[in-house]
C-alpha cells in the first residue's frame, strides 16, 4: 500500500474529496460547448436564462452529479462484492446484477408499463437481487465451496440468459425500443434531475450501511471459520451487505442502465491505495469511483467529438485489460 | 466386434470400422434434420404440408409456390444449416484443443472478434447511400481475421507456464466483453440506420440471406469441411493431454495452431452470414458426445447435423410463431443455451 499512516490516509481523503469536487466542475464546463469558469459560475449565482446557463442547469449539471452518484455507488458495491464472494473479479456486471436489473426493468415497461420512478427503482432492486442471488447460488454449490472461477462463470452464464431475453422481448416490440434504450445503453448523459433524487435515498442508504459494517467486513475477510470463532454472526454480515450492494448496484442501473467495470477496477487501485482495512476501503472506494466514472464521462464527450460515446463503452475499454491481468495473476484473492 | 461393422473394398485396400450405435444416430439424426428441413420449407405465410414441400422441391408446384420455396426460403434455410454446421465443429474443436467442455468460441470472445470485424468492415466500407464499396465476398475474409486476432489474444494472454483451461476461460469472458464494447463503438461510428440492422445482425440472425450468399458460404464451409476431415485424427490425439499426445509422437503446438486457425476460419464464415448465434458451439458438440462418445470420427459429423438442425430450429420458430414479426434464431439458441451452460457449471461443480 502507498498510503501507511492514519494521518496520510486522512490526508487522502481529502485530497480525494477535493478531486471528486473539482471532476465535477471540470465535467461542467468541458464538452461540445465550451463554457468559460466564470460563466459557470454566473449559472449558479446570477441565472440569466441564455443559452449556457441553461446547458449548466439542465444538461452539464445533473449529468456530472448522476455520474458522480453512480461512480460512488459501483465503485463501493465492487468493494463490497469482492469481500463476499472472496472474488477478485467480482463486480456488479461480471455477477449478472447488471443484467439481471435491465431486464426487469425492460420487462416493466413493456409488459406491465410501469411508469413511475419509484416502482421503476423497486423493480431494478428486484432483478438485481433475483440475478444476484441465482450466481451466488450456483457459484457455491459443490465440493469445494465458492471459487473465483465458478463465480465468474456462472456470472457469465446469467448475464448472458438474461441479455439475450432481453434482447429477445426488445424485438418483438420495437415501439418500446425508444423507452427502454434510454437504460439499456449505460450512459449518464440526458438524465434529468429527478430520477437521481428518486433513487438517491437508496443509494445513501447503501453507502451509510457499508460504511457501518465497514469493520465487521474486516473480521468477515478473515475467512468465515475465523469470523465465527471470533463470535461474529456471519450470516447476518453476509446478508446486510448483500442488502446494500443490491442497494447501490441495483440504483445505479436504474438511473444510468448497465456500466461495467467500475467495481471491478476501482476496489483494487483502493486496495493498492491503502490496503485492506475496509474501514478505509469503503470510503476510498467512494471517492475514487466517483471521480473513475467522471473522468470516463468527459473522455468519452471527446473520443468521436461532436459525437458522444456512452459511457459504458469507456469503462469497459478501460476495465478489460485490467480484469485480464487480475485473470492473470491467478484468480486468487488479491 | 459387436459393436463395430468393418467395411472392406478395392481387394482390402481401404478398409475402415463402423461403430454400430454411431451409425444408428448418424442416420436417425440425418432424417430428423430432413424433416425439419422439410417442415422449415413448408412454414410461413403461405403454409405447404411436407408433402407438398417436397413435391414443390421436386418441381410439382405452380409457379407461385417454387418461388415462395426455392426463392425466399430455401437460401435462409441453407444458410442456416451451413451456420450451424460451421459453429458445431468450431465449437467441437475448441473443445479439443482447450480440453474444457466449457469452452465455446462464444464465451472466450472468438465470436465477438468476428463481430467487431463485421461492423468495422460495414462501416469502413459503406458509402453514403448505405451501399457496400467492396464486394460482399471480402466479409467472411475480415470475420476470419478478427475471430484470428482474438484467439491469438486469447491463447498469448493466457500463457503462463502452460495453459490452464480455466485462465483461458476467465481471460476469454475478458475479452468477450472487450468485443462486446468495440462492437457497440464501431455501430456508433457507421451510419444509425446501419446500427439498426447490425443489432438485428448481432444478435444472430439469418434474415435476408440470399442465393449469392449460399454460393459464398457452401463452398467454404465444404472446403473447412475436408480440411477437418483429414485433421481429424490430430484432434483425437490433442483430445488425450499434452503428455500422451507427445508421448505418442504428435507436434502437438503446430496441431494446436492449425486446429485453432480451422476453428476460427469456421466462425469467420459462419458469423460473416449469421451474426453471434450464441451457445450452439456450446451445445451441439455436448449433445453429441453424449451420445456417441469422444472419438471425432463420430462426434464431428454428428455435432454438424445437431447444429444445423439446432440453427434450422430456432430460425424457423423465430419467423413463424411469433407473425407479423421475427425473432432473430440468436434469441432461442441463447435462451435454451445459457441454462445449458448453467447446467454444464453445475455438473462441473466438483470438477
Amino acid at each position: 500500500m502507498v498510503l501507511q499512516s492514519i494521518k496520510g490516509k486522512s490526508f487522502g481523503l481529502i485530497i480525494g474529496a477535493t478531486l471528486l469536487l473539482l471532476f465535477n466542475f471540470l465535467s461542467i464546463i468541458l464538452g461540445y460547448t465550451n463554457i468559460t469558469i466564470q460563466t459557470a459560475i454566473d449559472a449558479f449565482t446570477n441565472f440569466n436564462s441564455s443559452n449556457e446557463h441553461i446547458i449548466i442547469l439542465d444538461v452539464r449539471l445533473p449529468r456530472a452529479l448522476i455520474a458522480t452518484a453512480v461512480g460512488v455507488s459501483l465503485g463501493v458495491a465492487g468493494a463490497l462484492l469482492q469481500a463476499l464472494t472472496r472474488n477478485p473479479l467480482a463486480s456488479p456486471d461480471i455477477l449478472g446484477f447488471n443484467a439481471g436489473a435491465s431486464f426487469s426493468i425492460v420487462v416493466a415497461l413493456m409488459l406491465f408499463s410501469v411508469t413511475s420512478l419509484q416502482a421503476i427503482t423497486w423493480i431494478a432492486f428486484i432483478g438485481a437481487a433475483i440475478a444476484g442471488f441465482l450466481v451466488y447460488f450456483l457459484g457455491s454449490i459443490g465440493r469445494d465451496g465458492m471459487t473465483p472461477i465458478k463465480m465468474t462463470l456462472a456470472g457469465a452464464a446469467i448475464a448472458a440468459l438474461f441479455a439475450s431475453l432481453t434482447q429477445g422481448l426488445l424485438v418483438m416490440d420495437e415501439s418500446a425500443l425508444d423507452q427502454v434504450l434510454f437504460w439499456m445503453s449505460g450512459s449518464v448523459q440526458g438524465r434529468k434531475l429527478d430520477i437521481l433524487f428518486a433513487v438517491l435515498p437508496y443509494l445513501v442508504i447503501g453507502l451509510i450501511i457499508s460504511l457501518i459494517i465497514s469493520n465487521k467486513i474486516n473480521i468477515l475477510n478473515l475467512g468465515d471459520d475465523v469470523a465465527k470463532g471470533l463470535g461474529q454472526r456471519i450470516m447476518i454480515v453476509k446478508l446486510i451487505a448483500g442488502i446494500s450492494v443490491i442497494l447501490l448496484a441495483g440504483g445505479s442501473v436504474a438511473i444510468a442502465g448497465p456500466i461495467g467495470f467500475i467495481g471491478i477496477v476501482v476496489p483494487h487501485v483502493v486496495k493498492w491505495l491503502v490496503g485492506n482495512d475496509y474501514r478505509w476501503i469503503i470510503p476510498y472506494c467512494a471517492i475514487v469511483g466517483g471521480i473513475f466514472l467522471l473522468i470516463a464521462d468527459i473522455g468519452a464527450r471527446y473520443i468521436l467529438m461532436p459525437e458522444e460515446v456512452p459511457v459504458g463503452i469507456m469503462t469497459a475499454l478501460v476495465g478489460t485489460p485490467f480484469f485480464i491481468y487480475i485473470a492473470r495473476k491467478g484468480g486468487r484473492k488479491a | 466386434m459387436r459393436k463395430y461393422k468393418s467395411i472392406r473394398a478395392f481387394r482390402d485396400q481401404i478398409s475402415f470400422l463402423i461403430d454400430r450405435k454411431a451409425f444408428k444416430y448418424h442416420v436417425l439424426f440425418f432424417f430428423f434434420l430432413g424433416l425439419v428441413f422439410l417442415l422449415s420449407a413448408g412454414m410461413g405465410e403461405q403454409s405447404f404440408s411436407p408433402w407438398k414441400t417436397f413435391n414443390i422441391l421436386l418441381g410439382n408446384g405452380s409457379n407461385f409456390e417454387s418461388m415462395v420455396v426455392e426463392s425466399f426460403r430455401m437460401p435462409r434455410i441453407l444458410i442456416s444449416i451451413l451456420v450451424g454446421i460451421g459453429l458445431a465443429v468450431a465449437g467441437a474443436i475448441m473443445q479439443a484443443i482447450l480440453r474444457n467442455p466449457l469452452a465455446s468460441p462464444d464465451v472466450t470472445g472468438i465470436t465477438g472478434g468476428a463481430s467487431v470485424a463485421v461492423v468495422l468492415f460495414l462501416a469502413i466500407f459503406s458509402n453514403e447511400s448505405n451501399a457496400l464499396t467492396v464486394s460482399v465476398h471480402w466479409m467472411p475474409l475480415a470475420a476470419f481475421i478478427g475471430a484470428t486476432i482474438v484467439a491469438i489474444c486469447l491463447y498469448l494472454l493466457s500463457w503462463k507456464n502452460g495453459l490452464s483451461p480455466f485462465r483461458l476461460v476467465l481471460v476469454g469472458i475478458g475479452l468477450w466483453a472487450l468485443t462486446k464494447a468495440l462492437t457497440n463503438l464501431f455501430m456508433i461510428l457507421g451510419p444509425i440506420h446501419q446500427a439498426a440492422q447490425a443489432n438485428v445482425w448481432i444478435t444472430g440472425s439469418v434474415y435476408g440471406a440470399n442465393w449469392s450468399n449460399v454460393q459464398i458460404l457452401a463452398p467454404i464451409t465444404v472446403l473447412l469441411l475436408l480440411i477437418t476431415l483429414i485433421m481429424t485424427r490430430h484432434l483425437n490425439i490433442q483430445e488425450l493431454g499434452e503428455d500422451i499426445a507427445l508421448g505418442v509422437g504428435a507436434r502437438i503446438e503446430r496441431q494446436r495452431l492449425g486446429l485453432l486457425i480451422l476453428c476460427t476460419a469456421f466462425i469467420g464464415s459462419a458469423v460473416a452470414f449469421a451474426g453471434g448465434v450464441g451457445f450452439v458451439g456450446l451445445m451441439a458438440p455436448h449433445i453429441a458426445r453424449k451420445l456417441v462418445g469422444s472419438s471425432f470420427g463420430n462426434l464431428l459429423p454428428l455435432s454438424a447435423m445437431i447444429g444445423a438442425i439446432l440453427v434450422l430450429l430456432a430460425d424457423t420458430i423465430g419467423r413463424t410463431v411469433f407473425l407479423p414479426i421475427e425473432v432473430p434464431a440468436g434469441v432461442f439458441t441463447a435462451v435454451i443455451g445459457a441454462p445449458y451452460f448453467i447446467y454444464l457449471l453445475y455438473r462441473q461443480r466438483n470438477a
